[in-house]
């Protein structure tokens, strides 16, 4: 059943406002004129700019700075090192309780004594310019002690050196999970089939650089940080307590955020460095990542070797599942959410879209000498997705069945909800056989099949491949709230009506370009009843908006909308109310639609909301003495019923291989989504493709390589390779919605599912097209270089 | 400033003059001289496309091209094209395709598919698809900038 959305007259039919339609973003004029207003577009009085001195090496000790010359550079203001800034800048240890055992050492803003990784920030040059700042990081003088460098997880995992002294392995954090029965499971398999996936280690390359401006107000003891962030209240609790200013007088401003993806949701060293200094130097400090750099220190993610083993029946029936993760995440595990979540995510998340009911888990996360990892878009998914569906194509291939057919013989039933998973997750409702129907008939898996047959006998390899998939939304306090972490769970939206009849929404999820705004103005609207163009949407200012979480985990329209939802219910009552009062009508006789107050059965217009707002704010007097108008209201909206709330989706891919280049061509790439109630079609599918894209990016070209000395060999724009518009297939995206029933909105979020899927479908028909020519690729990503190894070609 | 050079330089119709520092890049002129922020900074090494500005009517890369380059040329970045009104039809179909997400990539893709408005002819997807090639967005999945181009000089 639908969410009920703003439900008119009784007998008219169901009106859901804006909801589900394909409007165009409203706010967005700026960015299309150039007007926007990222970090690096601020200009302020006084500004400094800080440049990081960056370690060369992986792992190196510090035994001398020499600033002499830096200091003395044209535009230097001042040169720090990490002791001075520690004095006014707390360290963090980033560990969770409920990640039962995960540790991590002390990390501060500057290294002290001992770099850990190639880019991790040593010094801080501050400067009139960024480009004088920069000139004087040259003059640096430093005298380091190399010392032994971990960079291989297996080396890491054996613990031939350990990284940290205070520890007495290179384990950060691990976790197992048994349901029982697997050994006999497995004896009592058909076919057990079993391999090995690697998954390279990339990152998210925004195309604005990380950002930050603090400028801290010694007179007020106050600190106002312009951030290019995804949680400004969680990084507002963060400069208080490190920086040990009262929270009040914290306040982040994220404006326009050019790209996020999870990379800025993060707390980095050098950030926290800038704000730190912006204290030390009592004026507005800016520092803005340059494209080495970002390579250098945003988190990377991923960087996983999976072995994974299958149990099947002749009939196609998955018995059991058993893996083996092992994951790098660098020196640190990164704070506040750790670097132990995306491991946790495999372990829950395998073999997620089926039915068996024996699995087995095991899972380390080890410490090496590379850039940190973290969350980055669909966090663990992809791994998960990618070797659940990359072992069911092998066993369905084992005992001879067509994949489709073999995914259709093991998907959860659509009618076994609610339903608890082996890894103990729970899915509340999902529709995994609808999406794979919709699937097959949007692709013409039958008709792709007979052409990838007649193509072969004529020397043209191509492959298709499917991955269905699970995807985490919505998370609930249990995914950081029950660990220690402040990072909030809920969101709130205010909404207030204009004495023009027009309406403000301010609200703690913020926008990095997937449309929060705009279908928050569709969902404020809607609940209203008033037109489009009359609202205001806010976001991104602890001072303004409501307290939140902001924009992670797919959560900005199942919980930031839901929020502003029940604030546009609210507010539309509370309007009821007042003009009840003007127009000495029974609040049931009306109602409110088109920015007209209406009689509710024949619609006919009453008054226009501006005579409301004006009679509201400007003659209460004409009111009645014991009433007074709310036309600001705030409502929040916690999940809890449920850990997730879970999507589901499958992706299909076709490519084409060429065996004598080792080239991968993308033909075309489906996408079914079940995210729940669809707010707006066109941004969900442009969030799915942006998604997939990423996905692609993973599976064909992005990998941030290292020597074994841990350099980062292709740290750069021209040798790190992104996906660009000339290689991007067409991406057909469809939908089944299956609301929450958490929430009346009923959505259940979107951001992550393209990247969630994407690398296991392109894997699996890249490996379909290579079948006939019995090679098999499992480390991604997929270079041509790879490509004709398994084709043992090179 | 040392070895300051002075350079006169005609942007968004508008003359300026100043003593430019020979290493300034002409997207950091733009940008911390003139305060035209719309041209943005992606990677500095000529790869992403993000600063890219129109010189003597050819686009070009912002951030591998010297100021003190651009004596005498004529300028043009996404302020002065947007107030000119000469992108409106490839922004009101940018808008209303949603060919954007974040907006960073946003003025440059404008900056290059006006080229291709600028032949008079029609293109093909495939050939939009090569044209922006050298123009990276991270966000969208380019699908719908293609179909925002195509809506304007699509075959």
């Amino acid at each position: 059943m639908k969410a009920e959305l703003p439900l008119h007259a009784p007998g008219t039919q169901l009106d859901k406002g804006y909801i589900g339609q394909s409007v165009p973003r409203p706010n967005t004029q700026r960015l299309l004129q150039g007007r926007g207003t990222f970090i690096d577009d601020l200009r302020f009085p006084r500004l400094a700019h800080v440049a990081f001195f960056r370690s060369p090496y992986a792992h190196a000790r510090i035994r001398k700075l020499d600033f002499s010359n830096a200091i003395k550079s044209p535009g230097v203001l001042a040169v720090f090192d990490g002791p001075k800034v520690a004095e006014y800048c707390k360290p963090w240890v980033a560990v969770l309780a409920h990640l039962k055992g995960i540790k991590s050492p002390p990390q501060y803003t500057i290294a002290i004594g001992r770099a850990c990784w190639q880019g991790e920030a040593v010094a801080a040059v501050v400067a009139e310019s960024r480009s004088q700042a920069e000139d004087a990081v040259a003059l640096i003088e430093a005298d380091w002690y190399e010392l032994p460098v971990v960079v291989d997880m297996e080396a890491s995992l054996r613990g031939d050196y350990v990284i940290h002294e205070e520890f007495t392995d290179n384990v950060c954090f691990k976790r197992e999970h048994d349901t029982g029965g697997v050994d006999e499971a497995f004896a009592q398999a058909d076919a057990v089939v079993e391999d090995t996936f690697h998954f390279g280690r990339h990152t998210g390359v925004c195309l604005e650089g990380r950002a930050i401006l603090a400028d801290y107000n010694a007179a007020e003891h106050s600190l106002t940080v312009y951030h290019a962030t995804q949680a400004p209240h969680m990084m507002q609790d963060i400069f208080s307590r490190h920086l040990d200013i009262p929270e009040a007088n914290v306040r982040v401003i994220a404006k326009d955020v050019g790209g996020s993806f999870g990379i800025k949701v993060h707390v980095y060293a050098d950030e926290m460095a800038t704000a730190a200094i912006s204290v030390i130097m009592r004026r507005p400090v800016k520092f803005v990542a340059d494209r080495l750099e970002s390579f250098l220190s945003d988190i990377h993610c991923r960087e996983h070797r999976v072995r994974i083993k299958i149990a099947v029946k002749k009939s196609g029936e998955i018995l059991a599942f058993d893996l083996d993760d092992l994951t790098a995440i660098g020196p640190y595990s990164v704070y506040p959410r750790t670097s132990g979540i995306e491991g946790n995510q495999v372990v829950n998340l395998t073999g997620g879209p089926y039915k068996h009911q024996k699995y087995r888990a095991k899972m380390h996360c080890v410490f090496t000498n590379k850039n940190v990892t973290c969350q980055y878009r669909a966090v663990g998914h992809p791994i998960a997705v990618a070797l659940t569906e990359g072992i069911v194509d092998l066993a369905a291939q084992k005992i001879g069945m067509d994949p489709a057919e073999f995914r259709r013989v093991n998907l959860i039933a659509d009618d076994a909800y609610p339903y608890t998973f082996p890894s103990g997750i729970k899915f509340e409702k999902l529709s995994h056989h609808q999406t794979l129907d919709l699937l097959l008939k949007k692709m013409d898996y039958q008709g792709l099949r007979e052409e990838q047959k007649s193509l072969r006998a004529k020397g043209v390899y191509r492959g298709i491949g499917l991955a269905a998939m699970i995807e985490v939304t919505n998370p609930s306090p249990a995914f950081y709230g029950v660990g220690g972490a402040r990072i909030s769970a809920q969101d709130g939206a205010t909404l207030r009506l204009e004495p023009t009849g027009m309406v403000t929404v301010m609200c703690s999820v913020t926008e990095q370009g997937q449309g929060t705004e705009a279908i928050f103005a569709q969902i404020a609207a809607s609940a209203v009843g008033v037109t489009l163009d009359k609202i205001k949407v806010i976001t991104g200012d602890t001072g303004v908006t409501p307290y939140g979480g902001g924009t992670w985990a797919s959560r900005g329209a199942g919980i930031g909308g839901e929020a502003v939802l029940q604030a546009g219910r609210a507010l539309r009552a509370n309007m009821l109310d007042v003009a009840s009062r003007i127009l000495n009508l029974e609040k049931n006789e009306i109602d409110i639609l088109n920015n007209e107050v209406v009689n509710k059965l024949t619609l006919e217009s009453k008054m226009p909301l501006a005579e409301l707002g004006r009679v509201a704010y400007f003659r209460p007097d004409t009111l009645p003495i014991d009433f007074q108008a709310e036309l600001t209201v705030t409502r929040h909206y916690t999940p809890r019923q449920y850990g997730f709330t879970f999507t589901n989706g499958i992706q299909g891919s076709l490519v084409e291989v060429d065996p004598d280049t080792g080239f991968v061509k993308l033909l075309k790439h489906w996408c079914v989504e079940d995210s729940g109630t669809v707010i707006n079609p066109m941004l969900v599918d442009e969030q799915i493709r942006g998604g997939v894209v990423q996905g692609i990016g993973a599976a064909l070209y992005e990998e941030c390589i290292y020597g074994p000395d841990g350099q980062l060999l292709n740290g750069n724009m021209a040798d790190y390779l992104v996906p660009m518009s000339g290689e991007m297939p067409d991406i057909v995206c469809a939908h089944v919605e299956t609301p929450t029933k958490q929430s009346q909105l009923g959505a259940k979020g979107v951001g992550e599912a393209g990247t969630a899927g994407a690398p296991g479908a392109i894997m699996n028909a890249v490996n379909d097209a290579l079948l006939p020519l019995n090679a098999r690729v499992t480390a991604m990503p997929f270079t041509p270089e790879r490509i004709l190894k398994a084709l043992k070609k090179v | 400033m040392e070895h300051a050079l002075e350079a006169t330089l005609t942007v968004n119709g508008t003359k300026v003059t100043r003593r430019i520092a020979p290493r300034m890049h002409l997207v950091d002129f733009l940008r911390d001289e003139l305060g035209l922020t719309g041209s943005h900074i992606g990677c500095e090494h000529g790869v992403c496309g993000a600063c890219t500005v129109r010189v003597n009517g050819e686009i070009v890369r912002g951030c591998l091209m010297l100021a003190v380059q651009a004596d005498g040329c004529t300028v043009d970045t996404i302020e002065g094209l947007s107030d000119s009104q000469e992108l409106s039809r490839l922004q009101k179909g940018f808008h209303e395709h949603n060919a954007f997400q974040c907006g960073f990539c946003t003025p440059a893709m404008l900056m290059a598919a006006q080229e291709l408005v600028r032949q008079k002819k029609t293109f093909s997807r495939e050939e939009i698809r090569v044209h922006i090639s050298g123009n990276y967005c991270r966000c969208t999945g380019y699908q719908a900038i293609v179909d925002a181009i195509e809506s304007v000089i699509g075959k």
